[in-house]
């Protein structure tokens, strides 16, 4: 292409055309490939690769804190201890509705949310308000210290108990 | 009084002056047309206008008071800004001290906090004037385009400005906003991610609501009320009504 314009007669030829044509092809071609990079880059830059966030897993200590028919709430790690009749569990604490941090209402024995008015059971099942699904349940284990441990990363699909 | 105008003219006359403002001195209207356009602020403006815009009934000056609230806003801002560290948990310590230690900080920031509300109400009540009084028809319907991205805006920079507290309404409030951001199909969670800069609202999150609201929205409303401005004057100037429209 460099060749082609330094001909003289190119001012008046037909090539001026396919030279600027080719020109801009090769221009927005450019752009188009330099946008794209740029834009997979400035997805990447945006992402962060290392957060410095809290473990999705809870050390709740040894499970005889924990005495029968009793709820604990952690609000700190956002989760309730709940132990039932037929054994210990752990519920998420963020409300399924807008993520607002739920209460338990001793007084009544119900979890309540203050932000929109969302009521559940201590099983996690909803009694009213916007919230779409249950409080979830949470994967609770016991490790080899005997430690309750609870993953907050993923809710369960199916109930489990820890029985002592 | 006369010698100080002919001294005025004068000034105006010199190289330097002209060197600036290109029109020199002269009460012509084609000097003053020239002194307009040759001004890369004044340009966006009008060279004239009809006497009846400038009446209050006509608009009711809301635009008006709507760029002077975002004025307010960017002057309390910058003052506000030499003062706070956008991190946890400093903000909240920052904004306690503007209001508690900071000579003329709790002013600033309830003029800052006080003119936020208002600019949302004015813009409001600017699109509801302009829209009862049919003042979006054409040639004007660009213009409200312009206004709804600087309503967008608007609303983004309140949005983004109620994080920095990092009070309890703060967090929650962003908690509840980024959690309806998350409710657009498919990409919702990974642009709840990507604008929180994380998974929660933390340090990530009030990093980057703090570069949006105080660099990022600015400029966007800055480059828009400049387009907003010129388009009144290329659409012909205020819409000032069917019966008077001579």
């Amino acid at each position: 292409m460099p060749d082609q314009m330094k001909k003289p007669d190119s001012g008046t030829g037909p090539c001026v055309e396919c030279n600027r044509r080719a020109f801009t092809k090769a221009g927005v071609g450019a752009i188009a490939i330099a946008g794209a990079g740029s834009a997979v880059f400035g997805y990447e830059f945006l992402s962060p690769n290392v957060l410095y966030e809290p473990s999705p897993i809870v050390d709740a200590g040894k499970p005889d804190r924990y005495p029968p028919d009793s709820v604990t709430p952690d609000p700190q790690s956002g989760i309730y201890i709940v132990h039932g009749p037929e054994g210990i569990y752990t519920l998420s604490a963020v409300c399924t509705h807008l993520g607002c941090l739920t209460a338990w209402k001793p007084e009544l024995g119900i979890i309540a949310c203050p932000c929109h008015g969302s009521k559940f059971h201590t099983n996690g099942v909803k009694i009213e308000g916007p919230a779409p699904r249950p409080l979830p349940w949470l994967r609770t284990w016991v490790d080899d210290d005997g430690n309750l441990l609870i993953d907050r990363s993923e809710p369960l699909a199916r109930k489990q108990f820890v029985r002592i | 009084m006369i010698n100080l105008l002919e001294e005025l003219a004068g000034v105006r006359n010199t190289r330097v002056w002209r060197s600036v403002f290109r029109a020199g001195s002269g009460e012509s209207n084609l000097h003053r047309s020239l002194a307009v356009q040759q001004n890369v602020f004044l340009h966006l403006a009008s060279v004239k206008v009809r006497r009846r815009a400038l009446e209050v009934g006509v608009t009711w000056y809301l635009g008006t008071l709507s760029l002077g609230g975002f004025l307010i806003l960017v002057v309390t801002g910058i003052l506000l800004m030499l003062y706070y560290h956008p991190s946890v948990p400093q903000a909240y310590a920052d904004m306690k001290d503007l209001q508690f230690v900071v000579s003329a900080g709790v002013f600033l920031r309830n003029l800052h906090r006080w003119s936020a509300h208002a600019m949302v109400l004015l813009v409001f009540a600017h699109m509801f004037k302009v829209f009862y009084r049919g003042a979006y028809r054409p040639p004007r319907e660009f213009n409200w385009v312009i206004g709804v991205v600087l309503l967008m805006v608007t609303l983004f920079l309140s949005y983004t400005g109620y994080l920095l507290p990092w009070d309890q309404l703060a967090f929650w409030a962003i908690t509840v906003g980024s959690n309806i951001l998350a409710a657009v199909p498919l990409l919702g969670a990974k642009i709840r991610f990507l604008i929180l800069g994380g998974h929660t609202v933390n340090a990530n999150a009030l990093l980057r609501f703090y570069v949006l609201h105080c660099v990022i929205l600015p400029l966007i409303a800055v480059l828009f009320l400049a387009v907003h401005f010129w388009r009144i004057r290329k659409d012909g100037g205020l819409y000032i009504g069917e019966k008077t429209n001579e």
